[in-house]
């Protein structure tokens, strides 16, 4: 019983916490993203794990909600998913033209407490709407963080469109300033990252090109956003590229619970930078 | 570009041009050769031929694709032809009406062309994918209204590209 409650909370902490915190890397990967074809029969399958090596399934599958936007902002569907001992796949079927999201976001409290002398954390699951039930009665010395993370990843049929890239306001998100389906070796790329809907400034961005086992270097570039929240990319090689974004922890802090008030939020893309 | 000519411009160039002013219909002639190639499997490659002209959205002339699938299927594999895609195919539908084509044999193929252009200097790009293939690029460079031959080869999938311009 123990073992298994572990297990899970394992599983909870895969999708549950900021991507740089975590030893492993998540990921979804999509068979491509530069998509012709105006049959109906043209569809986009994804891969989507939690692993070191971009993009191996080595260690968990990407346990998580997957949602469809579509290109005109309606949602769309998930189809024939599955979950192996590695990873996850799933389709989505291609039926408009334009640029769809493919996404999960997913949002909680961690923090902690002190109870009869006792510090306990917050159980995995809590969240702004649960919080006052998840803090017993008596309890002292609560620290709360909210904490906001997604993984999306685009694909585009016929032009770029920017339907789906409307901010929701919560968590980091992506405004594409070069659009993430108009990557090409040799012209570098701009993105803008928002947080919680205003411009990120001084955010991290960690850029990995795929490809990792069969290369010595990893090839990682360390960027920051700029006041703007914007930042540029110069691409190192063509194929499919992890891009991660998170709030910086304050310095000195390593683990444990936040600061009380701290906004934690971390983004996961992969995009497809393709050769000239 | 052709909308933005002054009738100062214009009535200085002769007032005889038809409207929208300094476009000419010059023919370009224009030759492809698709190599034979020895390969287990082959499959007669894609191909785009478009033109290139700074500060204009290039404008697709021809492209050679699988255009008698059932429902349309061939059209899955036009994103191949990538830099053609980015530049210009994505913009379009398929079948493009006096644009698409069935794909082509290996041998020299000719194609005449009477586009409305304005003087300038110009790209024609002739790019081929093919199934289980590779992928090339030819650019030739030209300028009108100055006539001439221009000559290019590829070396793996595609062979001479040629391209006259008569006025």
């Amino acid at each position: 019983m123990k073992l298994r409650n572990t297990l899970i909370a394992a599983a909870a902490i895969a999708i549950a916490i900021p991507a740089t915190v975590q030893a492993h890397r998540q990921w979804m990967l999509p068979s491509m993203t530069v998509v012709s074809g105006e049959g109906e029969d043209v569809w986009v399958t994804v891969d989507a794990a939690v692993s070191n090596d971009l993009f191996y399934f080595e260690h968990q599958p990407l346990r998580a909600d997957v949602s469809v936007l579509l290109p005109d902002g309606s949602p769309g569907e998930v189809k024939n998913k599955a979950q192996g001992r590695y990873r996850t796949t799933f389709d989505v079927q291609i039926s408009q033209r334009g640029t769809y999201k493919i996404c999960y976001a997913t949002d909680g409290v961690i923090g902690s407490y002190k109870l009869n002398g006792e510090e306990k954390r917050l159980p995995r699951g809590t969240t702004t709407a649960n919080l006052a039930q998840a803090i017993p009665a008596g309890a002292t010395d609560v620290r709360t963080s909210e904490s906001s993370n997604r993984n999306e990843i685009f694909v585009t049929a016929g032009e770029p469109s920017n339907t789906v890239f409307k901010p929701t306001g919560k968590g980091i998100e992506l405004v594409p300033v070069t659009h993430p389906n108009d990557l090409v070796m040799g012209e570098d790329a701009t993105l803008q990252f928002l947080l919680d809907g205003k411009p990120a400034a001084g955010l991290p961005v960690t850029v990995i090109p795929g490809g990792i086992r069969y290369r010595d270097q990893l090839r990682q570039q360390d960027l920051k956003t700029g006041a703007d929240g914007k930042v540029t990319i110069k691409w190192s090689d063509p194929g499919m590229t992890w891009i991660n974004v998170t709030t910086p922890r304050p310095a000195g802090e390593t683990e444990g619970p936040p600061a009380p008030g701290t906004r934690r939020a971390s983004y996961v893309t992969t995009v497809e930078v393709m050769a000239p | 570009m052709q909308l933005r000519i002054t009738g100062l411009t214009a009535s200085a160039i002769g007032a005889g041009l038809f409207a929208p002013g300094l476009a000419h219909a010059q023919t370009l002639d224009i030759s492809v050769t698709i190599p034979r190639l020895t390969v287990a499997e082959y499959h007669r490659p894609y191909v785009a031929i478009w033109l290139e002209q700074e500060g204009a959205a290039p404008k697709t002339l021809a492209v050679w694709y699988d255009d008698d699938m059932k429902a349309n299927e061939g059209t899955k594999w036009l994103r191949d032809v990538r830099q053609w895609w980015r530049a210009s195919g994505r913009a379009m539908k398929f079948p493009a009406a006096g644009v698409s084509g069935a794909t082509k044999a290996p041998g020299t193929h000719k194609l005449s062309l009477k586009p409305q252009l304005g003087p300038g200097n110009y790209t024609l790009v002739v790019e081929a994918a093919r199934e289980v293939g590779g992928r090339e690029l030819v650019r030739l460079p030209f300028s009108l209204p100055k006539g001439g031959t221009t000559r290019a080869a590829g070396s793996s999938e595609l062979g001479a590209v040629a391209l006259t311009v008569k006025r």
